[in-house]
């Protein structure tokens, strides 16, 4: 049960390295902040799957949810500020 | 035989997960980015965290209930603000004017 934790939280791990690509070569900047999001709800399942391989699950649990209000609150926020922005996204037309 | 099922919802998690990432590179704008970014991360991260709370529950005891009960509760924290995240950013594209893509368009 172990390795297939292991092997499951490598190929999440590659599959958040996708979602730089579209975070780091986004055309807007609006498309960084859907590749950061990707990432972020990634990183909580991870924070899960290394708690249940170093058997600190009770411990990681927590960080896991800190975690996700904190994405939750970085994109509301950014999104936010990122609206009066007009001159960002028609430059990009 | 609980082994068999966690594997197996991991396994449709990954799926999902790579599902998402597929489409956040594969899709030819903004607004239908959202699409794979709001859904199927949504969708495997309830499975995976369920097959994670369902292997916990291995050694039956009071502080593993409690620790896959906060599992679960953190899968709904993320099924009520992933959707209001993405909302946020639809909002802030089109607040933006952030035209839509139309087919004939070049991708973007």
């Amino acid at each position: 049960m172990r390795s297939v934790f292991l092997y499951s939280g490598i190929f999440l791990s590659c599959l958040m390295v996708l979602s730089l690509y579209r975070a780091v070569f986004g055309p807007t900047v609006l498309d960084r902040m859907i590749g950061a999001n990707a990432i972020g709800s990634k990183t909580v399942v991870l924070l899960i799957l290394i708690g249940l391989l170093y058997e600190r699950v009770d411990m990681f649990v927590d960080i896991a949810l800190a975690y996700a209000m904190l994405n939750f609150i970085a994109v509301l926020a950014a999104s936010r500020y990122f609206q009066k922005r007009k001159g960002l996204l028609e430059k990009m037309k | 035989m609980l082994d068999i099922l966690v594997v197996f919802l991991l396994v449709c998690g990954l799926v999902f997960f790579a599902g998402g990432a597929v489409g956040i590179i594969r899709f030819p704008d903004f607004y239908s980015r959202l699409h794979p970014a709001g859904k199927l991360d949504t969708m495997g991260s309830l499975l995976m965290m369920l097959a994670l709370a369902l292997f916990n529950l291995h050694h039956f005891s009071l502080a593993n209930i409690l620790t896959s009960v906060k599992i679960i509760l953190i899968v709904v924290f993320v099924f009520i603000s992933s959707p209001t995240a993405i909302h946020g950013i639809v909002d802030a594209g089109v607040r933006a004017g952030l035209a839509p893509w139309v087919k004939g368009d070049k991708r973007r």
